[in-house]
């Protein structure tokens, strides 16, 4: 049958189940969107392009399926670049299409014209110039299962507008992407398997590093039956949160710069690491000559190239850790690590201990205080999006997630400004599900502008921001290394209250402890997205810290006496 | 340690582009680079030599096999191989100097392939050892103006950078011996 490519791309997004898109219109553009009302596919109107690329992002993670947005030439493309960055650095399947001037035109710095293959070429797993309709749909069915198989990440589709204008005969079948004619296999050998068994059974202190991988293959079973059988502590990166259930006696909290003081110490004084989908970020391991030097280390990963990339490895498995992981089961020995554990639990001592809910109310807010009661409300149940900065790492330590896909947060790229759209595509995707924005006070003026597609599209999350009047973590860098000179950080707000008004949103102001609780639950039962400003104390500091590139167990550690970890039982 | 790689890629429209931005946003500089034309319609050939070890070599043919358009990597540094590099060199060249110059030449195979009342080009193919051996020996002349192309490689016998061949066959080592054009 005869279309046009602007029909082609509508006829190839509903073929690979896409229902939901997210985008910005725009000249180059518009001959797909005018094609776009004859196919049932909802299109949510964003208020910048960057934050169509993060609720794509969003709706991805959250639901495991490829989100996609849409934006013209030019400004359109280059608005969308960091959402695409975002995406490829915490591996998150999105297909972004953009309209490109005429192909007669490209070159010719013709308005609205911008090189974006060239800009998103490094950002990307692949990317396109399409010119001529008939390449549309090998181009889409090879895109979408680019983003999506191995390693998952971004794929970029440029369209020129006359490629989009021109018809062609449309063929889905032929159209069917040819595989790579040769790649090496990678996968792990037998005489590996049995290497990685052999350090396995016979480690005295192992320790499992929980990352991104166990979501990303589905391995949440495998991964719990195989610590419960040899008995081995897991604890998680930030992104590997939910892989592992945190009130799972094995689970030990997150690791790295502001991980738990007992996993960096325990890291530091394992006998072997099983990294299961992790790739040793900087913010994981601290300085990398002094990093857990007394661990033999095993990689699994699916991306060859992350063996070997920030710490020399003995194994490096490579392929889905799922199956790699029930390879290995029937050889695994049950252990009994019990001296091991109890030796953790001691590292914990009282740090572990954080009974922030009895605490007697000293007239402060504080940011731990509002997760810690959203987790008790929500009954750790709810998709939490946070921003990047000091409430993130409060939400990671405060906020406990036993099931996948329930914290999406930008770990790879620190993306300010990522929750709020990032939320809006969790929800779409997941529209059963509760979702809740943490954002800081500074991260949300950066996308806050998407308030108003949130009452377009009728969307129902919430919004918490937390909010302290300064760049807190940046603040908290000044006090430490910079002896308290705030450059720029403290920030003149808004009336956030008065803001989300003025976009016809309910919305309060929480001031005391005493309403956090209260303001939850009627938010929780608002049909409506209710912005919440918690005003919570300036100069609280996240604890304890790893200073950038300090060894993992050179902690900054709260000094005692301490307003939020007291004595008192474990809320775990 | 010097890496080389033979590249079989798609010749399509930005393909040096995204082979080369691998190398540099992975912090590998390369050495030399050289594309030309296979026996394969629709198929170009990069050799590619790299400065790293072991395990950067092995990453970065991890790196290279995840470009879409990347059809087969072979790292052919250890692998018994033939490298070549050509070189044209311009030499200042008085009716005096020629002679001796063009005796040069001789001894290195090389060959002369334009002639100038003050100059001479001179033409050398051989490994980059010889080529460096030739300038050298040329440099008290006055060399004007030198081009070369980069090393090419190509591995023994049966075994191909497109496609292990079957009955690996590898020639006799003849590292000494200068293969004139």
């Amino acid at each position: 049958m005869k279309r046009t490519g602007a029909q082609i791309v509508w006829e190839c997004l509903v073929r690979q189940g896409v229902t939901d898109i997210f985008g910005y219109p725009g000249g180059a553009i518009l001959p797909t969107y005018d094609a776009m009302l004859d196919y049932p596919i909802r299109h949510v109107l964003v208020r910048h392009e960057q934050g169509a690329t993060h609720m794509a992002d969003g709706y991805a993670r959250a639901s495991g399926k490829v989100g996609v947005a849409i934006a013209t030439s030019g400004p359109g493309a280059t608005n969308m670049v960091t959402g695409i960055a975002t995406a490829m650095m915490d591996s998150s399947p999105i297909v972004c299409i953009t309209g490109q001037v005429g192909s007669k035109l490209v070159g010719s710095d013709a308005f609205q014209e911008s090189d974006v293959t060239g800009v998103t070429l490094p950002i990307t797993k692949h990317n396109y110039l399409v010119t001529r309709a008939d390449e549309i749909a090998p181009t889409f069915r090879e895109a979408f299962e680019i983003a999506a198989s191995g390693r998952p990440g971004p794929v970029h589709i440029d369209i020129t507008k006359d490629a989009q204008q021109s018809s062609c005969e449309f063929d889905w079948d032929s159209a069917v992407p040819k595989k790579p004619e040769f790649r090496p296999d990678w996968s792990a050998r037998p005489e590996e398997f049995q290497r990685a068994l052999e350090l396995i059974n016979a480690a005295e202190r192992p320790l499992i590093l929980a990352g991104h991988g166990i979501m990303l293959s589905g391995a949440m079973d495998v991964v719990r039956a195989f610590a419960e059988k040899a008995n081995i502590p897991v604890s998680q990166t930030l992104l590997g949160i939910g892989g592992f259930p945190a009130s799972h006696p094995l689970s030990l909290g997150m690791m790295g710069m502001h991980g738990e003081a007992w996993v960096n110490s325990a890291i530091q004084q394992a006998d072997l690491l099983l990294a299961f989908g992790m790739r040793f970020d900087d913010r994981v391991t601290g300085n990398l000559k002094t990093y857990a030097l007394n661990a033999k280390k095993i990689h699994f990963d699916i991306d060859a190239a992350e063996i070997n990339k920030n710490v020399r490895v003995e194994v490096g498995i490579v392929g889905d850790l799922k199956e790699s992981l029930e390879v290995l089961m029937p050889g695994l020995k049950a252990g009994d690590r019990a001296k091991w554990i109890a030796h953790i639990g001691e590292l914990k001592g009282d740090s572990a201990v954080r009974d922030i809910q009895n605490l007697p109310d000293s007239g402060h807010l504080y940011a731990a205080h509002v997760i810690n009661d959203l987790w008790r409300a929500t009954h750790g149940d709810a998709i939490i999006v946070t921003d990047v900065g000091q409430h993130q790492m409060w939400e990671a330590q405060y906020y406990h997630h036993d099931k996948p896909r329930t914290l999406i947060t930008s770990g790879g790229l620190g993306t300010m400004g990522f929750a709020l759209p990032a939320a809006i595509g969790a929800k779409l995707a997941c529209p059963d599900k509760e979702v809740w924005v943490v954002v800081g006070d500074g991260g949300f003026q950066m996308t806050m502008c998407e308030l108003a597609t949130i009452v377009q599209e009728q969307i129902d999350i919430n919004v918490a921001i937390i909010n302290n009047g300064y760049l807190g973590m940046v603040r908290q860098w000044q006090e430490f290394f910079y002896e308290r000179r705030y450059a720029a950080t403290p920030l003149l707000n808004p009336n956030f209250q008065k803001l989300a008004e003025a976009f016809g949103l309910p919305a309060q102001t929480v001031t005391k402890r005493a309403d956090v609780g209260p303001a939850v639950e009627a938010a929780r039962k608002n049909r409506q997205t209710v912005v919440i400003d918690f005003q919570v104390e300036q100069e609280d500091t996240v604890y304890p810290m790893v200073p950038a590139g300090a060894d993992l167990d050179a902690m900054i550690r709260r000094p005692s006496p301490s307003p939020i970890i007291e004595t008192g039982a474990d809320v775990l | 340690m010097i890496t080389t790689f033979a590249i079989h890629v798609e010749n399509k429209p930005g393909v040096l582009t995204r082979v080369s931005s691998l190398f540099r946003r992975r912090a590998f500089n390369i050495e030399s680079l050289t594309v030309g034309h296979t026996d394969r319609p629709g198929v170009s050939r990069m050799t590619i030599v790299v400065d790293t070890d072991e395990i950067g070599a092995r990453r970065l043919e991890a790196h290279l096999y995840k470009l879409v358009n990347v059809l087969r990597v072979e790292n052919i540094t250890a692998a018994p191989a033939v490298f070549r590099d050509l070189a044209m060199i311009k030499v200042a060249a008085t009716a005096e100097s020629r002679t001796h110059i063009m005796q040069l030449v001789d001894v290195f195979r090389a060959r002369v392939v334009d002639v100038a009342p003050d100059s001479l080009i001179i033409e050398i193919t051989g490994t980059e050892d010889k080529i460096d051996g030739l300038l050298e020996v040329l440099r008290p002349y006055g060399v004007l103006e030198m081009v070369r192309t980069g090393r090419v490689a190509m591995s023994r016998g049966l075994r191909t950078a497109s496609g292990t061949g079957e009955g690996l066959r590898i020639a006799e080592d003849d590292h000494n011996v200068f293969h004139s054009v």
